[in-house]
């Protein structure tokens, strides 16, 4: 094991944030130790939302993500804590009085809230909106003022760009009179022209708000307590003012990287390039303070993506980032306000088209290439609803009449269909109206949970969420797919609800069950579904009398069919582990057989090539020998991988290997709504790579983490902790309850991650049934994995002891031991494999055919 | 010229699961139904696959037809008919069957050499 390199990062905003998540997402933290500085009192929080904190929301629920990333090991959050110097020569920073040493440093110090030189800004009653802080001492001085001078306080906001109308309609919840000072001829000179600010203004003064344009702010006057009370402007005009808001913009805080002698921007900003790397090797720049192609950005979306850029490149990845869409869709004051692409109209011969209707207070405008084909940008003020349509439109043809999508509210303009594969309709996660159809058509995804999951649209932001609906329902309608919970045309109803009926009723075979509850014979779906919840609730062995026509070849002979009709088998290892005399009976057998033998990703060995008819002569050697079945064929426990664990590993701190055995000896045999597989790492370092498991336990000193929900596959999910430091007994019981209650509630074929999203109130919901019994079926749930532990027998063991059950390994009805002339194979590393159609070709055309010839002539 | 061949007793059929019969260097799939007590005869070669698999597929109904599904790849096809009920292009061959004294034949092209 090497040594876990380190990584410090300046700063503790969204975007920091957004780092160590991705960084934690996929993996990093197993070579990196991060340690992250920031000067606020508070984890990282949703800076975005700040104005929400005025709905009486506790600042609380602005902070990002769970808190359980700080608690990870090797990841450290050192809050209140001010980086004071950047030592590049020795790699060191300091902060809280001693030095931290790092490998890589990133520098995410976000922007001041910068404000104008006005004499008098610096009185009490003056603030600035950028922090949680500044919000709650902005919302306790309006109140305070407001009962020592027994009347509306007045506000003025200096600034009436987007965070100055924030600012504005924060002061207005709060009661306050406001006027807005724009220093431009209208309001968000930034977003919107001439008109749009001139309808915005006409909508937030119906208000009450107050708003003065081409208005220089010149002075501040306090009265005898000191306090602010009049705001003087440049044309001599003055108002008075209880409390002000500066509003006028932000500066990078590049202070740090000026003083450690980075290069810088000459406005300001830290220069990287599209690494995010800055002058110095060893230094990142992500978020506000970086200067990356020839500008700062100070939106979020691109902090973010550069967060996303830098993870990747400290995993040896190149990602780039090479700058982002601004386009912006805002509720200021309940006004949407959008604007997106070349939006004043910048493109040379670009037409605009206008829709304005300002007793509705509505501003609409489209900008057009100069043949009127070509959307270019566009922006919308008082209903902008058209703007998760429109966004992904920008640099296309419209295909109708732009006017069509100015029309107000309740007319849909076309949309869905329309929209080109490669248009972008997340722009946070950069997905593709393609990628989204083609999640349905390739990876069977039928519901906005499985799109978004898949896709990973919609899923920062969420603007997008109500396209990615559309196009989703679109081409399940073109794809003949309706959005129905049944599991198949004979049964009605889904897997979880067919196995609540089976549970609660006396039911115990298959036709009962279509008879009461179903029509038809069934199929290939739902048969093997009730095989395996009858399976699950221990009502009949599996391949006992009707259950047996239910199974898919693979259960009903117990063994993996290949491609070419041959089986693979699959003796239970447990934990891995097996003697050298158990290696010798497989390696007999295999030899004996002429089975190719590979190791398999759950620790055991798979032999390749048995026929039918072979298998039971195959399982006698293996079951005399000790071994039974490892269910490899089945939905149901695979296999608990391990470590080898404190037994003999230097780092070991639990014995992992005999937690293994025990639960896969537990869990053995347990049919499931698909495969599970578990993993039981001894130390932190996960040897046995627990978290790509559906439960995955990692031994800690105290006793042992436990995973759930992790899985490989076409979508790997890393595990999330269920649960700390639990006795072996707690786990156990933790196991046992979260195993029955997927099994009991999933869907046909779903695994453990999605199920897990399927739940209403997801993990925490599942975790309160587990430890809290909240549903107050804990009993139910530990009694069903009682009768299973306490029923299981060896499948082959039993099959092997019963002639009638062994008629269905014949070849041939009428030729039982005969084998299936056609199966052709060539060898290739000192095995055999099933020849490919060409060599197959040659291999009968020498052979064979001749000997037909000879079959006829008889 | 066709013939009935003989090839197992109807006991050895277990009811809505296939098994596998050679018949004159042929490899056919039976499938003795539970409802309607019939016995069907397709190819037991999967025409996707090309392997040998077909008896050993899932008998079931598609709205009120029986069906085998392939075992390799699921493709449904119609029991009575032989037709790919995914594919139109693809069908299973079908031999008429019937029940004699307890005991199920197949009929079959007669052999060149018995003619």
């Amino acid at each position: 094991m090497t040594q876990k390199k380190k990584l410090a990062v300046v700063g503790a905003g969204m975007v920091a944030h957004r780092l160590v998540e991705a960084m934690v997402e996929r993996g990093a933290d197993e070579a990196w130790d991060i340690e992250v500085f920031g000067d606020e009192t508070r984890p990282p929080y949703d800076r975005v939302a700040l104005t929400s904190f005025f709905s009486d929301r506790d600042p609380e629920d602005l902070l990002l993500g769970d808190g359980e990333l700080w608690k990870r090991p090797g990841v450290r959050l050192y809050r209140g804590s001010i980086v004071s110097s950047i030592d590049r020569e020795a790699k060191q920073i300091r902060a809280r009085n001693t030095t931290f040493d790092y490998d890589r440093l990133v520098l995410a110090t976000g922007s001041y809230a910068t404000v104008p030189p006005v004499e008098g800004s610096d009185l009490p009653g003056c603030f600035v909106y950028r922090t949680v802080d500044d919000v709650a001492e902005l919302r306790a001085w309006v109140l305070d003022r407001e009962a020592v001078l027994g009347r509306k306080v007045k506000g003025a906001v200096v600034g009436g760009g987007l965070l100055g109308l924030e600012a504005a309609g924060a002061l207005t919840a709060l009661g306050a009179d406001t006027t807005v000072i724009e220093f431009a001829d209208w309001l968000m000179p930034l977003q919107v022209d001439q008109a749009g600010g001139g309808a915005l203004r006409r909508i937030i003064e119906q208000l009450g708000v107050t708003v003065r344009t081409s208005t220089a702010t010149s002075k501040l006057r306090a009265g005898r307590d000191g306090k602010v009370t009049r705001m003087q402007f440049a044309d001599g005009d003055k108002i008075p003012a209880d409390v002000v808001v500066f509003a006028t913009g932000v500066r990078p805080r590049d202070e740090l990287a000026r003083e450690a002698g980075l290069e810088l921007g000459e406005r300001g900003g830290v220069i990287a390039d599209e690494a995010c790397t800055t002058s110095d090797d060893s230094i990142f720049a992500i978020g506000e303070v970086a200067h990356i192609a020839g500008r700062v950005w100070g939106l979020v979306g691109p902090g973010y993506s550069m967060a996303e850029v830098v993870a990747d490149r400290l995993l040896g990845g190149d990602a780039t980032f090479e700058g982002a869409d601004l386009s912006t869709k805002l509720k200021l004051l309940g006004v949407d306000v959008a604007s997106f692409g070349d939006a004043f109209a910048a493109t040379n011969g670009s037409l605009e088209v206008v829709y304005a209707d300002p007793t509705a207070g509505v501003y609409k405008k489209l900008v057009m290439s100069d043949d009127a084909q070509t959307l270019l940008g566009g922006m919308l003020v008082g209903d902008a609803s058209a703007y998760t349509n429109l966004r992904p439109m920008v640099g296309r043809a419209l295909g109708s009449d732009p006017t069509a999508w100015l029309l107000p509210e309740g007319m849909e303009p076309p949309s869905g269909s329309s929209l080109p594969d490669d248009a972008n309709v997340c722009s946070c996660n950069n997905v593709t109206a393609g990628t989204i159809r083609g999640a349905v058509t390739d990876h069977q995804c039928t519901d906005i949970a499985a799109v978004k999951q898949c896709t990973k649209a919609g899923t920062s932001c969420g603007s997008c969420v109500s396209l990615v609906k559309k196009l989703m329902e679109t081409q399940m309608a073109e794809e003949g797919l309706e959005v129905s919970t049944a599991l198949c045309e004979h049964f009605s109803v889904t897997r979880a609800q067919l196995f609540d009926i089976v549970w609660v009723s006396e039911i115990s075979t298959f036709s009962e069950l279509i008879d009461k509850h179903g029509t038809g014979r069934g199929c290939d779906i739902c048969r093997p579904v009730v095989a395996s919840i009858l399976g699950s609730l221990g009502k009949g062995h599996v391949l006992e009398g009707e259950n047996a026509t239910l199974q898919d070849t693979n259960d009903h002979v117990m063994a993996n069919l290949q491609k070419d009709g041959t089986y693979s088998v699959v003796p239970r290892i447990p934990g891995g582990e097996v003697t050298p005399a158990g290696l010798i009976v497989i390696g007999q057998v295999a030899a004996d057989f002429g089975l190719y033998t590979k190791i398999t990703g759950g620790q055991r060995i798979d032999l390749f090539g048995a026929r039918i008819e072979q298998l039971p002569e195959i399982w006698k050697r293996l079951v005399d020998a000790g071994f039974e079945s490892g269910h490899a064929y089945g939905k149901s426990l695979r296999t608990v991988k391990s470590c080898v664990g404190q037994s003999w590993c230097r780092y070991g701190v639990q014995d992992s290997t005999t937690l293994a055995i025990d639960l896969e000896l537990r869990y053995r045999g347990l049919r499931s709504p698909h495969k599970l597989k578990l993993a039981v790492s001894g130390c932190a370092r996960e040897c046995a790579e627990a978290r790509g498991k559906d439960v995955g336990i990692i031994a800690t000193d105290k006793g042992w983490n436990l995973y759930v929900g992790g899985n490989g596959g076409f979508t790997p999910r890393h595990a999330q902790l269920f649960a700390e430091d639990l006795s072996t007994e707690e786990l156990v019981q933790a196991i046992d309850r979260f195993l029955m209650y997927y099994v009991r509630t999933a869907d046909r074929l779903q695994r453990t991650a999605p199920w897990l999203e399927s739940i209403e109130g997801g993990i925490d919901a599942v975790r309160a049934v587990v430890f809290d019994d909240s549903l107050g079926i804990a009993a139910d749930l530990d009694a069903a994995m009682a009768a299973h532990v306490n029923t299981y027998e060896d499948e082959w063991a039993a099959t092997l002891a019963d002639e009638k059950k062994l008629l269905r390994f014949a070849s041939f009805v009428n030729a039982p031991e005969t084998p299936d002339p056609d199966l052709v194979y060539v060898e290739e590393r000192g095995q055999r494999r099933p020849a490919d159609d060409e060599e197959r070709a040659v291999l009968i055309a020498g052979a064979t055919i001749p000997v037909r010839d000879a079959e006829v002539t008889v | 010229m066709t013939e009935w061949q003989r090839v197992c007793e109807l006991d050895a059929l277990v009811p809505d699961r296939g098994a596998a019969a050679l018949i004159g260097g042929h490899q056919v799939a039976l499938f003795r139904l539970s409802d309607s007590g019939e016995v069907h005869a397709v190819d037991h070669l999967d025409p996707f696959s090309h392997a040998n698999v077909m008896a050993r597929g899932l008998v079931g109904s598609r709205k009120g037809t029986p069906t085998v599904a392939s075992p390799m790849h699921k493709q449904s096809f119609d029991l009575l008919t032989g037709q790919c009920l995914d594919d139109p292009e693809v069908s299973l061959q079908v031999w008429p069957t019937r029940v004699s004294d307890g005991w199920v034949e197949v009929q079959v092209e007669a052999r060149s050499g018995a003619a």
